[in-house]
């Protein structure tokens, strides 16, 4: 904006400061509930400044876990997070990442429908092939495994449909470059277009890696063994305890641990996905 | 070091034929251009030798051996992009040393060619740049050192210029052609430039629509083009066209709008009463005293470029002929800054020699007179 209007710089400030007030204050009373002992939280006025039990809480919440939901310590349940939410990226990326590649590159009897039949399934999310997938996964034994936790979200038209449209854009030349100078197909994947897909990757790593650690509806349907509770189902679990009081601090806290891994992925790759998503230049 | 035989090469597109039996022999070090308009298939003629398109009929042999069915990496060749094709993440060295990596060479040996091949052509210093760091210039040298590396016993240049500003696009014309020289590898270079095509070859192939209309040295084209096509692309401005009529007898040449052209001293006999093409280079017609004129060019405009002016305008219709239309354009080059206005009338006459006569139907090369 080229006008210097000052009345309009402190509107639009308010604006923004609103909007973050609006996104912060939630958190902070998370942030605050979990530092209180729990009878502090029962007489239903929540307090707005940090109260002392503060590493007590988080101890218990890492540690032993909350007693009425089973008892499963937190730490378990952010390691089964990060193991699917990993397990998803990584096996997303990896498989998209040679399919697009067999798609673009490559001639092949019925490469159009293969390249529409994975297109397609994009209008078919995990919420709506979720009984037929539950009964195959049950069927192939994979309840209560990590096995089953990430690999019936691994296959992705999405990252595939990114990568095509990505691979699409590289130069022609460079593949005949490549063919002159004597690389085979592989050669080319590993030594060429790999390199160049780095930001593309750790753009979608980012947006998938939050995808998985968010999973909550497939996580509840199949697992029923508290070891492979997930963190975000785990949370659930925590508040709807029969017979009991909700242990608020304790869901607080883990509320708050639950939000650092995506956090922390976003911050670390922040830069890389930033240039993924504008980069052109190839 | 490596001969190229073409026999009988055709190519096609699904029922589109593009390029019409290619035949041709080239000796090993001569360096050989491939001229022609957008879409005649001289880009193809090439990425059939370099092995990136497929032959549909025929057989191209390198070094002796038919190639038909070779891998590019097999064929002893280099192909130099018209986009460079620069791998973008790899600094100078690593695009100058991927060919030479996956032959397995060793480090020392292929460290080696590198730095020969840099200090050739002045890229020494800029070894560890990214492509995306270096002047278009520079980026087209690489692209050369990639191809010099290989130590190939075929160059194939496929426009490598055409990205280039003018002056730098000089300035690299006399390097690829010095680089050549002192290689001494054999060189298929594509252009549509003619005077990259002039200049360069030993030998040129002037196409047009998938057929090699005339293949000889630069200046035999131009002295002798074998057709209207070949003498209107070779030249610059180009050749100037006119309709004529060889006269009852072969004794006589007459332009259709009247004027006689060379009379009675013809001997055209086997064309006698042909309508032809008559083709005469604006350098070739000489300004000269009124009754000397076999005709007369009428001014519009005229352009001063210091070393030599150039007029254009149409024909003057013979008097005899009331009726005659200005519709034959003539251009006229003349040495110096010209004293010519807009609007004079010139009177005009061919040096002697220097009109080529072509085929009105089929275009091709008739007689010169």
């Amino acid at each position: 904006m080229i006008e210097h209007r000052p009345w309009l710089v402190w509107l639009s400030h308010g604006v923004l400061l609103l909007g973050v007030l609006i996104v912060a204050f939630p958190i902070w009373i998370a942030f605050v509930a979990s530092t209180h002992a729990a009878s502090d939280l029962a007489s239903g006025v929540t307090p707005l400044l940090p109260g002392g039990y503060l590493f007590e809480n988080y101890a218990r919440a890492l540690g032993s876990g909350h007693e009425a939901s089973g008892a499963v310590p937190v730490s378990l349940m952010m390691w089964n997070s990060l193991v699917m939410a990993l397990a998803i990226a990584i096996g997303k990326i990896a498989i998209s990442l040679l399919s697009a590649y067999a798609i673009v590159y490559f001639r092949f009897p019925f490469r159009m429908l293969c390249f529409w039949t994975i297109f397609v399934t994009l209008m078919l999310p995990v919420e709506v092939r979720i009984l037929p997938t539950f009964e195959v996964v049950a069927d192939l034994g994979l309840l209560n495994s990590y096995a089953g936790l990430s690999v019936p979200l691994i296959a992705s038209a999405t990252a595939t449909f990114l990568f095509r449209q990505f691979f699409l854009t590289v130069p022609d030349e460079l593949v005949e470059a490549a063919r002159i100078d004597g690389a085979g197909p592989l050669r080319f994947f590993k030594d060429v277009l790999l390199p160049l897909s780095r930001t593309n990757i750790a753009a979608l790593f980012v947006i998938l890696f939050i995808y998985g650690w968010n999973q909550y509806l497939w996580p509840l349907l199949i697992t029923t063994d508290e070891s492979f509770y997930t963190i975000v189902m785990g949370i659930q679990r925590m508040v709807t305890v029969a017979d009991a009081e909700p242990q608020w601090p304790l869901i607080m806290a883990t509320t708050m641990l639950a939000m650092i891994p995506p956090v922390f992925v976003v911050v670390a790759m922040q830069r890389l996905f930033v240039k993924g998503l504008v980069e052109t230049e190839k | 070091m490596a001969e190229i035989g073409f026999s009988q090469v055709k190519k096609r597109y699904g029922g589109t034929q593009v390029i019409h039996g290619i035949d041709m022999q080239i000796s090993d070090g001569e360096f050989i251009v491939i001229v022609g308009p957008s879409g005649c298939g001289k880009s193809t003629l090439l990425r059939m030798v370099a092995g990136l398109e497929a032959i549909s009929e025929g057989e191209i042999s390198i070094g002796g051996q038919v190639v038909n069915d070779l891998e590019p990496k097999d064929r002893n060749i280099a192909l130099v992009f018209q986009n460079y094709a620069l791998y973008p993440h790899m600094s100078v060295y690593d695009n100058m040393a991927y060919g030479l990596k996956i032959a397995k060479l060793s480090r020392p040996e292929i460290e080696e060619r590198v730095q020969q091949a840099a200090k050739m052509l002045e890229l020494a210093h800029l070894l560890e740049r990214k492509p995306r760091q270096l002047s278009g210039g520079q980026r087209q040298r690489v692209a050369m050192g990639r191809a010099i590396v290989r130590d190939p016993g075929t160059f194939l240049f496929d426009e490598p210029l055409s990205n280039l500003d003018a002056k730098l696009r000089v300035q690299m014309r006399l390097e690829i052609k010095q680089l050549q020289r002192s290689l001494g590898t054999t060189s298929l270079y594509v252009t549509h430039d003619q005077v990259e095509a002039m200049t360069l070859a030993d030998r040129l192939i002037v196409m047009n629509a998938g057929v090699a209309e005339q293949i000889d040295t630069p200046m035999a084209i131009y002295d002798r083009p074998a057709s209207r096509f070949v003498a209107g692309f070779i030249g610059s401005p180009a050749m100037n066209f006119l309709a004529g009529r060889v006269g009852e007898g072969g004794r006589e040449l007459r332009l259709e709008q009247g004027m006689p052209l060379r009379s009675g001293s013809l001997n055209l006999g086997n064309l006698a009463g042909q309508p032809v093409t008559v083709g005469v280079r604006p350098e070739h017609l000489q300004v000269v005293a009124e009754e000397d004129a076999e005709m007369h060019l009428q001014v519009r405009l005229v352009e001063t470029l210091g070393a030599d002016s150039l007029a254009h305008g149409h024909l003057v219709p013979a008097e005899e002929q009331p009726n005659g239309t200005p519709e034959d354009i003539l251009t006229l080059r003349l040495p110096g800054v010209a004293r010519i206005a807009e609007g004079d009338r010139l009177p005009l006459r061919a040096a002697e020699e220097s009109l080529h006569l072509f085929d009105r139907e089929s275009g091709w090369r008739l007689a010169d007179v």
